[in-house]
């Protein structure tokens, strides 16, 4: 039936600059995924509970305020301890190359600075998850 | 609930083995045209509903792109007030393909909502369409939601809507209009033959205003399906239809699978291009084989 | 006068490059010619510098008398780290300051309340009281320069810091010169650093219009923008029209508070984005000047001169600078502010090229500082007023550009208003419509973006300086916060809080009392969460 890749799109803090994280959701609902889009100022708890009840495959964070050492690891956390391992964390904004590094090397998945196209995004989601 | 989106088979099992534990919860169905304010309506209520001791389940569903088979699924963003809420659990979906407001698979998510003892479930759907029927068909209180906007006038909606409302309301009351829309919506009710007048009311979800009395006529609303008889009447309604579902559903899956028939059928279609056949005889003919390969 | 042939017309049309639109999606031809702009009358639709329609300049004089203001938009972790960042653009030649505050300040949040985890200082300076103000502007003559403060939510309370900073050094707000943002619809629309809702704000902001008027005349109290809605997505028709649009519901609701449009008009300032495609961006604050000063006059029947001059800050393109190979963001920078001064701007910001990394470093900063300087000084573009008047192609682009504007102006008159638009997602809409129009465009390489796209370096290092900013900032602001509340007199505090609230309910100017307790010492969360406790807290319709 109908098998459908399932993507969180939030954008956690007090960054208000959402045209990135919209133009992304876009992108990934022409590529056929079903995007939830939490909105603005969303806290890390607020985030994961609603990928968990939500059940989605990946949640992509749009961070572009500077506190992506503090918002990435604190969502990775929460999902830890509500054991959902197997939801992807990825994202984008504004984060140096150093910074990236870190939040890889703590499982975060891949992080998609400014100039990226759309379709790597979706290569990368589709590869990962391995459909068409 | 993933799993009963995307694989229909395993699906039954698991809803067989809940299916005792259903029918516990209230069903809310909230429809209405794009931009009526439902979501926040869905907010407000599902607050109501906490204050009152009630666990709700919400289910928010947004059409499926027709040509990508994606989705943005944005009702749940207006709701954020409530994601920390543990009595509160929201579940977006996308139609995926299905033609009504609601997705394929709502019946069966509401039916989980319901086994694992949500003491209410808010559908809310797009409002487009033919949607309104399908909602129905699911709910045991359907809400209409419309809005006093410049232009819009009864003549303007679907019959449909007018006939599947047990509560009406008029969001945004505050705006022009209202009155002159609340009263257009009471003549036309007035005018139908039915035991009950479904009551009409007005509402600035935004502020608040109005929620408290919605609360009241949807519990209004339970009591009088359940005297009335209606309640039962509306129970072996859908449990008929809901097994003529499963069992159409299997007998085309089935049907269609067959190597046979589809052969058959590329064979009647050349026939009907070369004109020797019509569609109309080529059926009968598929249906005899269909009967005599024992209708497996 | 005889068209050219038609051979080499063809000869363009079959090379790979065809061009048929500006960045916006406005026609463009090959060549404009007099027929062009046959129907323009100098007199009425350009007028002289200095008269009316201001089409040319506002000014008589302009640059000849007196150059844009240089104006740094800048700040990050502590007020003490900012206030060094300040005194270095000052000396090397920047001549106005513009104040770029953190998240949690934006959002009228203290540097320690808990959603302000992790953004401290981190997109600009945190400033939790009176006393960050004090320290962000220590040696600094505040009856000297003016400064510009990117503010909208908490704007009162931020101004009131301000004025308050000023007169415990015996500045009187009689001479303070300035700008706070304090532009609430374009929040909604595009940057999203909102409080309250839209009723409640508009009422403060008539309430900052007619406190200014009487204790700081020479302050502007609305930078009516246009950048942001850029930085969204939108198109240069788009920005002019949003922007504009917004500018007349402020004169309107000052009108309807009972203000004489004369008193507050003059103290209303623009602020536009400065994009990629050069000549549109030209006729772009061309066509702003004209509809102004029209609908000034014939409109809202404004009498004085300074009520129809569209006066205005510009900066460069945020939105068109690249991560990669970032020194090339150094030109595009140049040639925006390029058409920024041949568009006639008031006053200018120029982007640094590192900032799709981090904010400035003091290298990046400078060499943006002299990019202006060179334009000043060194290519003569300032020594002729509105050097491009009368081309065939930048009056037919500029009548163009307000026909269109004009196209939007009726469809959100239509739909009741601006604000009614902004509630129904109009604007939000075209603009995210228009961003993914921009994004689908690069990606399928119908425009080329430098760097990214096209002429892409494989394997690119980063050689540029990126600033970081210091752990420590946050704890910080939490000590001085600690010693703050110690320090103050609390029951003062309280008792202008609760005196806030009450302006708050009533038809009080609210002003007074924010100036009171921001004077007491209370901070910017306590006096905004008094006002929250009243006017409520906006939710956005998202549109995608």
């Amino acid at each position: 039936m109908n098998k459908k890749l399932r993507i969180l799109v939030a954008k956690p803090g007090l960054d208000g600059h959402d045209r990135g994280a919209k133009v992304v959701a876009r992108a990934l609902r022409d590529a056929g995924f079903e995007v939830i889009y939490t909105g603005l100022h969303q806290t890390p708890e607020m985030i994961v509970t609603a990928a968990i009840q939500e059940d989605v495959n990946a949640i992509g964070l749009s961070i572009l305020s500077g506190a992506h050492m503090t918002l990435f690891p604190n969502v990775l956390k929460l999902l830890k301890k509500q054991k959902a391992f197997d939801i992807l964390l990825f994202g984008g904004g504004i984060i140096p190359e150093e910074d990236k590094k870190k939040l890889y090397k703590s499982g975060i998945g891949k992080l998609f600075g400014p100039g990226t196209p759309t379709s790597e995004i979706v290569e990368y989601l589709k590869k990962f998850f391995k459909t068409e | 609930m993933t799993i009963i989106e995307n694989n229909k088979d395993h699906a039954n099992q698991i809803l067989h083995r809940i299916y005792h534990r259903t029918s516990h919860a209230w069903r809310i169905g909230i429809t209405g045209p794009p931009g009526a304010g439902k979501s926040t309506l869905v907010e407000k209520l599902a607050i109501d509903f906490v204050k009152h001791n009630k666990t709700v389940g919400i289910v928010c569903i947004d059409p499926t792109s027709p040509f990508s088979g994606g989705a943005i699924l944005g009702d749940r963003v207006r709701m954020s007030s409530l994601f920390l809420d543990p009595k509160i659990f929201i579940r977006s979906m996308a139609t995926r393909g299905s033609l009504g407001g609601v997705a394929r698979a709502t019946n069966e998510v509401c039916d989980l909502l319901d086994a694992f003892h949500k003491d209410i479930i808010i559908i809310e759907t797009i409002g487009v369409g033919q949607v309104e029927l399908d909602v129905a068909g699911i709910a045991n209180t359907t809400i209409v939601v419309l809005v006093p906007e410049a232009g819009d006038s009864i003549q303007t909606m679907k019959a449909g809507l007018m006939e599947i409302g047990d509560i009406f309301v008029v969001n945004k009351s505050d705006r022009e209009g209202a009155d002159r829309l609340m009263m257009e919506i009471e003549s036309v009710l007035e005018m139908k033959n039915s035991l009950r007048t479904p009551p009409v009311l007005k509402t600035v979800a935004t502020e608040g205003h109005g929620i408290a009395e919605l609360y009241n006529c949807i519990i209004e609303h339970q009591k009088y399906l359940v005297s009335s008889g209606d309640f039962t009447k509306q129970k072996r309604e859908k449990i008929t239809s809901e097994i003529v579902e499963l069992v159409d559903s299997k007998i085309r899956s089935n049907l269609w699978k067959n190597q046979k028939i589809n052969t058959y059928l590329t064979q009647l279609v050349n026939k009907i291009i070369k004109g020797q056949q019509t569609p109309y005889n080529a059926s009968e003919k598929l249906i005899k084989i269909w009967k005599t390969a024992g209708g497996k | 006068m005889k068209k050219k042939t038609n051979e080499k017309e063809t000869k363009v049309l079959n090379s790979k490059r065809i061009i048929t639109e500006t960045i916006s999606g406005i026609s463009l031809k090959a060549i404009y010619v007099p027929t062009d702009i046959k129907s323009l009358n100098y007199d009425r639709d350009l007028g002289f510098p200095g008269e009316y329609p201001f089409t040319r300049a506002i000014r008589e004089t302009m640059y000849r008398g007196r150059l844009w203001t240089m104006r740094q938009f800048s700040g990050f972790g502590t007020s003490k780290d900012t206030n060094k960042r300040y005194k270095f653009l000052l000396a090397h030649g920047e001549t106005g300051l513009s104040v770029a505050f953190d998240f949690p300040t934006l959002y009228g949040r203290d540097s320690d309340e808990q959603i302000s985890a992790g953004e401290v200082g981190k997109c600009g300076v945190a400033i939790s009281s009176l006393a960050d103000m004090e320290t962000l502007f220590d040696g600094i003559p505040l009856d000297k320069v003016s400064t510009s403060m990117t503010i909208n939510g908490p704007a009162s309370v931020v101004w009131a810091f301000y004025i308050a900073a000023a007169e415990n050094r015996g500045i009187k707000s009689h001479i303070l010169r300035g700008t706070i943002q304090n532009d609430i619809l374009k929040e909604y629309i595009a940057q999203k650093s909102w409080i309250f809702p839209p009723e409640p704000s508009m009422r403060i902001i008539t309430d900052i219009m007619e406190f200014g008027a009487k204790h700081v005349p020479q302050w502007n109290t609305i930078s009516i923008s246009g950048y942001h809605i850029r930085e969204a997505g939108s198109t240069a028709v788009q920005e002019l029209a949003f922007t504009l649009a917004d500018g007349f519901t402020y004169v309107e609701a000052g009108i309807k508070a009972g203000l004489d449009v004369d008193v507050f008009a003059p103290r209303l300032s623009y602020f536009f984005n400065s994009h990629l495609d050069f000549f549109e961006e030209i006729a772009k604050y061309r066509a702003a000047r004209r509809i102004w000063a029209r609908e000034m006059k014939n409109r809202y029947k404004a009498k004085k001169q300074e009520s129809l001059l569209l006066r205005f800050h510009t900066q460069t393109a945020g939105c068109t600078l690249t991560a990669q190979q970032p020194e090339n963001n150094i030109v595009r920078t140049a040639f925006q502010g390029l058409a920024a001064v041949l568009g006639g701007t008031q006053s200018l910001h120029t982007n640094s090229m590192d900032e799709t990394w981090a904010l400035p470093t003091e290298k990046a900063v400078l060499i943006a500082l002299r990019t202006q300087q060179i334009i000043a000084n060194e290519t003569g573009v300032a020594n002729v007023i509105d050097p491009l008047a009368g081309s065939y192609f930048i009056e037919s682009l500029t009548n163009e550009i307000e026909k269109e504007a004009y196209k939007y102006f009726d469809k959100i008159n239509k739909l009741g208003g601006m604000v009614k638009a902004i509630e129904n997602g109009f604007p939000q809409r075209e603009i995210a419509d228009a961003a993914y129009r921009y994004q689908k465009a690069v990606e399928e390489k119908r425009r080329i973006v430098v760097g990214v796209n096209d002429f892409v370096l494989d394997e690119e290092k980063i050689e540029i300086p990126i600033l970081k900013i210091n752990k420590s900032v946050e704890q910080e602001q939490h000590k001085r916060l600690s010693f703050l509340r110690k320090k103050r007199n609390n029951s003062k505090v309280q008792k202008s809080l609760k005196a806030v609230k009450h302006a708050a309910q009533t038809k009080e100017n609210i002003m007074y009392p924010i100036l009171d307790a921001a004077k007491a010492y209370a901070t910017l969360g306590e006096i905004c969460n008094a006002m929250k406790e009243v006017f409520g807290v906006y939710k956005e319709p998202p549109m995608f």
